[in-house]
């Protein structure tokens, strides 16, 4: 199972936890499987063309992803910048 | 007892304000704490069904719908969204309009996203589609300056409007992009703007008007006299008869000079068609869009805009240099009508009596972004 961190702004989504559990061998099957868990997350994300989102950065196994196709070992976190006033 | 809702929607979230003599209110809230809420719409043909188009600075949109006023939301998983793959590669940043459908439909509900798109639902809110007839007509680009040139906070699509006489005769507003027409349900679509200024623009080589481009900022339709439309645009204040022609009157020529006739917000009387009410801001020099002068007024009309008078009464006397937004004058159906305004600078302000003396209902509430009305089930 992938490790999932889980910022602040989505902790709405997974009744207040940080780190939850996802199963999937890339970044977009790790949050496709997190979304049958956690309704509605995905879309705060992943716009519909599959972008990853402005202002939301998903690091990889400790390296910033830039598309849903990249390969997960062992961690998934995701981070909501602290943008705006 | 009839409940009156305020449901006053923010940058920082979402409060109601309830009331059964439009005197004492009582406070709700937050909802949706810490979200910017661009729209909360009750629908009046069951009184029961809300929904509240919400993002923050840092994630995508969330519409969110209340069955049970506000006790409990649950987030839309088929919300508007552009289909995948399309060429031009748009995805919603946020939904900033929502309009329920005709009578006759009772669960289609229309929404006007940024960047520029129309969507409508069949089941109450709960899933959407493009209306493609908009979102991919060939002109569509053009219409809107292209993708890339919108303003700051991305291109609007408002003013959403249904003929009460016919489900499939619609009206948009495109911030920019101008006014816009179908009597198809959405297939097809037709520019509306003749008359109106589009002073920002180079003139045209002929001397001809540009057909769309325009910027309206918010387009009313009377609901018992639905041919007429009233319009504050980004260069002035119309009025359009739909049964004496197609072209705009400019009725913002009879506002004080010094006040002009610029401004976001229009509402009309929900019985007499003669009435209006704007909030006039300064549109000069750099656009500051702020209370003219810093002494913020309504101003209303009682002869379908040729003569158009101040109301300040209650309203800060000077230095109040805050506006009201397209979405943030709303009237109710009482019997003499409230007018409600929320501000940029937090407050709201209610009129019990058409306009002729303002009190403060809330005076430290974040930005406001829309105020609306409703009468609860």
């Amino acid at each position: 199972m992938i490790r999932v961190l889980v910022p602040t702004h989505l902790r709405s989504y997974t009744d207040g936890v940080a780190e939850v559990e996802a199963a999937g061998a890339t970044l977009g099957e790790v949050l496709a499987d997190l979304e049958t868990r956690h309704r509605g997350l995905r879309v705060r994300v992943i716009d519909e063309q599959d972008r990853i989102r402005p202002h939301v950065k998903c690091f990889v196994d400790g390296v910033q992803a830039w598309s849903l196709d990249q390969a997960v070992a062992a961690e998934v976190q995701i981070l909501a910048a602290l943008s705006g006033g | 007892m009839t409940t009156t809702q305020l449901a006053v929607a923010t940058r920082k979230g979402l409060w109601f304000f309830r009331s059964t003599d439009r005197r004492t209110w009582s406070v709700d809230g937050p909802h949706h704490f810490g979200a910017m809420v661009h729209h909360v719409v009750l629908d009046p043909r069951d009184g029961r069904t809300m929904l509240a188009a919400t993002r923050t600075g840092h994630l995508g949109p969330a519409l969110m719908r209340t069955v049970d006023h506000g006790k409990t939301w649950t987030q839309i998983t088929t919300p508007p969204a552009f289909p995948k793959g399309e060429p031009r590669g748009r995805a919603v940043d946020h939904v900033f309009w929502l309009t329920p459908g005709h009578a006759s439909e009772p669960g289609v509900w229309y929404a006007g996203t940024s960047p520029q798109g129309l969507f409508r639902s069949e089941d109450g809110g709960d899933t959407w589609a493009p209306v493609s007839g908009f979102n991919d007509h060939p002109d569509q680009q053009t219409w809107v300056h292209g993708d890339q040139d919108q303003t700051p906070d991305g291109g609007k699509t408002h003013s959403v409007l249904v003929d009460p006489r016919d489900a499939a005769h619609l009206y948009l507003g495109l911030s920019g992009g101008g006014f816009f027409e179908s009597t198809d349900t959405g297939a097809t679509w037709s520019p509306l703007n003749s008359g109106v200024a589009m002073d920002f623009a180079p003139k045209l080589p002929d001397g001809g008007e540009y057909p769309f481009g325009h910027d309206p900022h918010c387009v009313v339709l009377h609901p018992q006299r639905p041919d007429r439309l009233w319009r504050q645009d980004h260069c002035g204040l119309y009025r359009l008869d739909r049964d004496q022609g197609p072209r705009w009157t400019r009725v913002g020529e009879a506002m004080p000079k010094e006040v002009g006739d610029i401004g976001f917000a229009i509402a009309t009387h929900p019985r007499d068609p003669d009435t209006a009410w704007v909030f006039p801001m300064d549109g000069t020099s750099v656009w500051p869009r702020t209370s003219p002068g810093g002494k913020p007024a309504v101003y209303r009309t009682r002869d379908a805009g040729a003569s158009w008078q101040r109301l300040d009464r209650g309203l800060p006397a000077a230095q109040a240099w805050w506006t009201v937004k397209r979405q943030c004058l709303a009237v109710d159906a009482g019997d003499p009508v409230a007018l409600y305004l929320g501000t940029t600078g937090g407050q709201v302000w209610a009129s019990v009596d058409e306009g002729e003396h303002f009190t403060q209902l809330a005076a430290d509430l974040p930005h406001v972004y829309s105020v609306t009305v409703g009468t609860p089930a």
